[in-house]
């Protein structure tokens, strides 16, 4: 029975492989989500400063000012705008400007003098991701350009400690390390999902899973095909994702264990796979299960620490986001990928994560039959 | 094909399914275009766009399917008053012509019934009160009756009767597959592949072929080559009962809800036999055969196979019986061969049977010429024998098949049943079939008769005939359906003087095919209303949806750095070290963990990402600090994160900064400050909490991504479930169809931006400084573009999953990259700002920045209201040329 059992899952899931195959379209998806996709979220859209638009109202035309306002330049910062104090506001309202910079008449003068003159900065805060990174920076720069004009020296007066401040994991802080590899977690979570839930609800449509009840099947076994063939195909465009895209392409070094990684994201797959058998046993139809998959995936893909750390957000976020089986996952690729973490600091994660997934798989399962049966009614 | 039908009259198109009869319709109707030739209708080209909006309100069109062109969930009375307003009928008018309409039809009692709740026969009626709300001089039904019990299809006819006698000028032209049915017609096209194979009245059909009946008529018409293989069926009688039952089923009862599916049914099958269970579509013969099956358990009930109570979990039952459902439930994607052999492997057969079996049963099922064929290729008659290789291929001793032969032609049925037989009197397999063909029950040896849920009686076909004392099957079953509906002909006659003033009015509606008419626009809003208001998981979805979205959104992606955990290897553990790490363990972002015990803890911690910050205290550091030695302090960042990790250094360098000029003012009262002050203000937010930042940001996403999703499902639904038809052949305009449509969407949408205002106020507590009435009007023209973008998308997706994923994405991508949400438009470069440019989003997030965080009003934001009201009449526009009035 056990073996007649295993073979019965393997026979269906060759054929969810063959059926795959036959579906062009999801193919293609399924491809650019491991090439183009990564590719395109890496170096596309990032949180770093880039271009970042800069006015300055320079009432002191000296040398030094006009020294500072040069100092900035791509790909950090747009060429400066020259305003006046009554366009500035203007700027900053209408989100022309991000940052505005005034540097008072008898700048210079006032400095040679040592009596300390304001320059004032103005910041959007509206834009969190570059407000405080730009505003750092600006204030370095200008800095660094008046301290070289006095003394020669970017860094200026010597402090009595010394601070050495050095990045682990990414010495350079490279968004493209982090996005590219952040992406390939998400498109896994998106396309595994997807690609269960919906082939369940094909099946269903097209009756051909009530034709699998009625022959000598069990739902465990018609659950377990869907969740190998479909994963597989998964796993295969992961690990292209990571030795050509992330590796080659985007030339992001990997400091752990690959296998371990792989091993990992397979456990993944079985837990976002149930989510997605879940869902299609809500879902009546294909649409519905659009939406549903919508209204799951987003929170998923944004509050499991991929795209903005775990510790800021709110106690209740964190605690609920335990449940889902993304938390753990992001964790222990974060910890594999970039900071070479072997199972022995990963374990306690991947256990959870299978856990989680097994809650959802039995749900599923308990509602398989029900589902099937009731859906053409 | 060439072929001039004459007018009227009733004229039939014959033939079985697939063969161009609904193909015909559509193009007389003008629903769907003409690829090459001409189609006159009524005197005009119907392929000529002014004559088509001319004539269409003289044509009245019901689609194939049952209820095709209703609206489930619309009641019977918001139906037909639907298409009253669609031709620009007043209020008065339509109730007059409704109340007429209900009561000859018989569906006055059913009047506040939802459409999806009426049996196949009433829907079919209401289909043609629909049809027939604007008095059309052409009426063209595409078969009407299919599915339907006989007493509602005799009540249908004598309805059309009834309409044709009042109206005699009125030509009405039927497609059906009903043989029996086309005998009443007045002329008659056979049509087989796309060619017209015979014309001319019933009788003189049957006189040119020499047969008796129609069916056989037709079968004459067919060419050579198909009719060869055709013999007349026998079936040789039963052996004897040897008193084993292989069905048996006592009180079986099947409840959804409060609707009753199957009401008490018991019958007994003898091993052998061929029993047929006939009945109208959605009597409860599926959901019977589900119970039997295992796949439904009974509510109450039992159901027992070869004696033993059937048991969802019993694997070795399932071995016995063979199963084929409705839609054929093949696997479309894999060959003949393929979906035999994977079949034959779920059960087990060993690989020597399992070759011979599969090659014995494409031979006797003549599927070897198709075996490398993917079985959705195949044509209907093919893919249904295949249907049954599958189900027999583990050599059940019981078969269970529903309605197996719908939509097949005379000549593959015949073959299929001869198939049937050789099963059953050779083999001796039980067979429980269901159907709605009359004749195809005629050939079981005992049948059932089954109307809503209950089984009215069974017997032999001719036990049955005999206790009614009626000649033909179908007689008896009307004679029992009307026992047991109790209900009597419907009332059909009219008050003549009644008649006489609607004829009157009629004259006054007719000429109303204006450009552009306010009544049907608000007409197709009225019923988008309805009907969304009725869908509780779409409902929800534009509702709580966004609701849901805002409270991830503001809480989730918070830019926040804060609950930094970090500790120290302190190497020196003096007073001076102890002092450094209580200034950062002091500041509000980072938290104080365990020290750190050696190198190795360190590598261990970071690893593990328990800490964002470890900071190295060298040996010394008191004593070299107190000798102005220069010690050097080290910090370890945690870069797995770029933007945490960035935030972390700026935070440490400040602390550190701060933490040694305060050392130097202590030691020699000198500050050491800066050449110059750099006097930072963050304006608009000034405590930098990302939640200040975010409310104002997810807003517009919001509303583009759900409004839009919404608008584009809201329109495909229609092309795929059917009813889209309906603006094909009715006198609506695309502009006409498209603001109707979007106005209930606008409705919704705005609803939503109340609920995200209340929400931004009370959860989150982000004050609006500026004008609550700029942000509202802004909102409003937005979702007027965003709901646009969802129109525009719908016209160029044909299926409700390629217009969500498909507006998902061309929504999102562009409001989160390009329209200034995390960088601004003017920091874009490239491709990428002018998408920027051409997006309503960039400038509603200029408006909503603008009045929640930087108190501005109408006057400050006119650019931006200018740009978003440009995108409407674009919008609009664009998706009034790409929408097809008519089918492809």
């Amino acid at each position: 029975m056990r073996l007649g059992s295993l073979s019965n899952i393997y026979r269906l899931g060759l054929k969810e492989l063959k059926s795959l195959w036959a579906d062009k379209v999801l193919l293609i998806l399924i491809c650019w989500a491991f090439t183009g996709a990564i590719y395109t979220a890496a170096t596309g859209a990032s949180v770093e400063l880039r271009n970042a638009p800069i006015a300055v109202v320079d009432e002191d035309r000296s040398p030094l000012s006009r020294r500072i306002v040069d100092a900035f330049y791509p790909p950090y910062f747009r060429l400066p705008q020259q305003a006046t104090l009554a366009e500035l506001d203007q700027g900053m309202d209408s989100g022309r400007y991000n940052f505005t910079l005034i540097i008072p008449a008898n700048f210079q003068h006032d400095v040679q003098a040592g009596r300390q003159p304001d320059i004032q900065l103005n910041i959007d805060a509206t834009i969190m991701s570059q407000a405080f990174i730009g505003a750092t920076y600006i204030k370095s720069i200008a800095l660094g350009e008046v301290n070289e004009y006095l003394t020669g020296k970017r860094d200026g007066a010597e402090t009595p400690i010394k601070l050495t401040t050095r990045v682990r994991f990414n010495p350079n802080l490279t968004g493209v390390w982090f996005g590219g590899v952040m992406e390939v977690i998400n498109n896994v979570t998106m396309l595994t999902i997807i690609l269960v839930g919906a082939a369940f609800i094909r099946e269903r449509e097209h009756g051909t899973i009530e034709h699998l009840l009625v022959m000598p099947l069990t739902p465990f076994e018609i659950m377990m095909a869907k969740i190998w063939a479909n994963g597989l195909a998964v796993l295969i465009g992961v690990t292209f994702a990571l030795l050509v895209m992330v590796q080659q392409v985007l030339k992001v070094p990997i400091a752990g264990s690959l296998p371990l990684f792989l091993a990992s994201a397979a456990c993944y797959l079985f837990a976002a796979a149930s989510i997605g058998i879940f869902l299609g046993t809500l879902a009546r139809s294909m649409p519905q299960l659009g939406l549903l998959v919508i209204l799951c995936i987003i929170p998923l893909l944004l509050l499991s620490g991929g795209v903005t750390p775990r510790e800021s957000m709110p106690a209740i976020v964190q605690n609920i986001m335990l449940g889902a089986p993304t938390t753990y996952f992001v964790r222990l690729a974060q910890g594999i990928l970039y900071r070479g973490a072997g199972l022995d600091v990963v374990w306690r994660d991947l256990l959870a994560m299978t856990g989680v997934g097994a809650v959802f798989f039995n749900i599923a399962l308990y509602r398989f039959r029900k589902a099937v049966t009731q859906s053409q009614v | 094909m060439d072929i001039a039908l004459p007018a009227g009259c009733m004229v039939g198109l014959i033939g079985p399914d697939g063969v161009g009869k609904s193909s015909l319709l559509a193009l007389v109707s003008g629903a769907r275009m003409i690829q090459s030739g001409k189609v006159e209708v009524l005197g005009g080209d119907i392929g000529e766009r002014q004559f088509r909006a001319s004539v269409q309100p003289r044509i009245a069109y019901m689609p194939q399917g049952l209820g095709k062109n209703l609206y489930p969930t619309l009641s019977v009375f918001e139906n037909v008053d639907f298409f009253g307003r669609l031709f620009g009928q007043s209020k008065q008018e339509r109730e007059q012509r409704i109340d007429e309409l209900l009561t000859s039809t018989g569906l006055e009692a059913f009047r506040e019934r939802p459409a999806a709740k009426l049996s196949g026969g009433m829907k079919q009626k209401l289909g043609l009160c629909c049809a027939l709300i604007h008095d059309p001089d052409l009426l063209i039904l595409d078969e009407p009756t299919t599915g339907v019990d006989p007493l509602s299809r005799r009540q249908f006819w004598e309805l059309i009767d009834t309409i044709r006698a009042r109206r005699p000028g009125m030509s009405v032209l039927v497609a059906t597959a009903y043989m029996e049915e086309a005998e009443r017609f007045d002329w008659l096209a056979a049509m087989d592949a796309g060619k017209v194979i015979g014309s001319g009245t019933p009788a003189e059909l049957r006189q040119q072929t020499g047969q008796k009946t129609l069916d056989g008529a037709f079968i004459q018409l067919l060419p050579e080559d198909r009719r060869q293989a055709h013999h007349e069926l026998v079936i040789p009688p039963r052996k004897a009962d040897d008193g084993v039952f292989a069905i048996e089923a006592e009180n079986l009862s099947q409840r959804f809800g409060d609707f009753t599916a199957v009401d008490h049914v018991s019958f007994k099958i003898a091993q052998g036999e061929i029993f047929g269970f006939l009945g109208s579509n959605g009597c409860g013969k599926t959901t019977t055969m589900k119970m039997l099956t295992g796949l439904l358990p009974p509510t109450e009930g039992e159901a027992r196979l070869f004696g033993k109570t059937v048991d969802a979990r019993d694997l070795e039952t399932r071995k016995q019986v063979g199963y084929m459902s409705q839609a054929f439930s093949l696997y479309g994607e894999l060959t003949v061969r393929a979906n035999l052999d994977l079949h034959a492997r779920l059960f087990h057969l060993p690989d020597a049977r399992r070759l011979t079996r599969v090659g014995e049963l494409m031979q006797r099922f003549g599927l070897e010429p198709y075996a490398d064929k993917a079985a959705a290729e195949l044509p209907l008659g093919i893919r249904q024998r295949l249907s049954l290789a599958v189900a027999v291929v583990h050599e059940p001793k019981l078969l269970i098949l529903d309605e197996p032969t719908s939509g097949v032609d005379p000549i593959a049925r015949d073959e299929f049943w001869t198939l049937l037989v050789e099963l059953s009197r050779q083999q001796g397999v039980t067979i429980f079939i269901s159907t709605h063909f009359m004749n195809e029950a005629e050939r079981c040896d005992r049948i059932s008769l089954m109307h809503a849920g209950k089984v009215l009686a069974s017997d032999t076909p001719a036990g049955i005939c005999q206790q009614r004392g009626k000649e033909t099957l179908e007689e008896a079953f009307i004679s029992y359906l009307e026992e047991a509906t109790g209900a009597d002909k419907p009332n059909v006659t009219v008050n003549p003087k009644k008649q006489a003033k609607i004829d009157v009015d009629r004259n006054t509606s007719r000429t109303t095919a204006s450009a552009f008419s306010l009544r049907r626009l608000l007409g197709y809003a009225y019923r988008e209303s309805l009907e969304l208001r009725r869908d509780p998981i779409r409902l929800a979805f534009a509702l709580l949806g966004s609701v849901l979205l805002m409270f991830v959104l503001g809480f989730g992606i918070s830019l926040d750095v804060e609950g930094l955990r970090f500790a120290a290897l302190d190497r020196d553990q003096s007073p001076e070290s102890r002092a450094y790490i209580q200034n950062i363990a002091g500041s509000r972002f980072f938290i104080e963990q365990a020290p750190i015990l050696d190198d190795a803890d360190l590598d261990r911690r970071m690893i593990n990402g328990e800490l964002a910050l470890a900071i190295d205290i060298p040996a010394n550091f008191g004593r070299d600090l107190r000798r102005s030695h220069w010690p050097e302090i080290g910090v370890w960042i945690d870069g797995a994160m770029p933007f945490r990790g960035e935030t972390v250094r700026g935070y440490v360098q400040g602390l550190h900064l701060g933490y040694v000029q305060q050392l130097v003012l202590e030691a020699t009262g000198i500050t050491t400050d800066y050449p110059v002050n750099i006097v930072s203000r963050f304006r608009y937010n000034q405590d930098v909490k990302s939640i200040y930042a975010m409310v104002p940001a997810v807003i517009p996403i919001l509303l583009i991504f759900i409004p839009a999703i919404l608008m584009a499902l809201g329109v495909v639904r229609e092309k795929e479930l059917g009813s889209i038809t309906n603006l094909y052949v009715t006198p609506v305009t695309r502009l006409e169809f498209l603001l109707g449509k979007q106005l209930p969407y606008i409705v919704v949408a705005l609803v939503s931006y109340v609920l995200l205002i209340v929400q931004s106020q009370l959860m989150f507590h982000v004050p609006i400084k500026g004008s609550l009435l700029a942000l509202s009007f802004g909102a409003f023209l937005y979702i007027i573009a965003t709901t646009g973008i969802g129109l525009l998308i719908s016209t160029f997706t044909s299926t409700q999953i390629a217009a969500l994923f498909g507006t998902a994405i061309l929504t999102i991508l562009p409001t989160v990259s390009f329209s200034g949400l995390t960088s601004p438009v003017a920091a874009l470069e490239g491709i990428s700002y002018w998408i920027g440019q051409f997006f309503p989003a960039s400038y509603f997030l200029i408006i909503c920045r603008g009045t929640f965080t930087k108190a501005l009003g109408f006057a400050d934001l006119l650019p931006q209201f200018l740009a978003l009201a440009a995108f409407i009449p674009v919008l609009t526009l664009l998706s009034v040329a790409l929408l097809k009035k008519q089918e492809k």
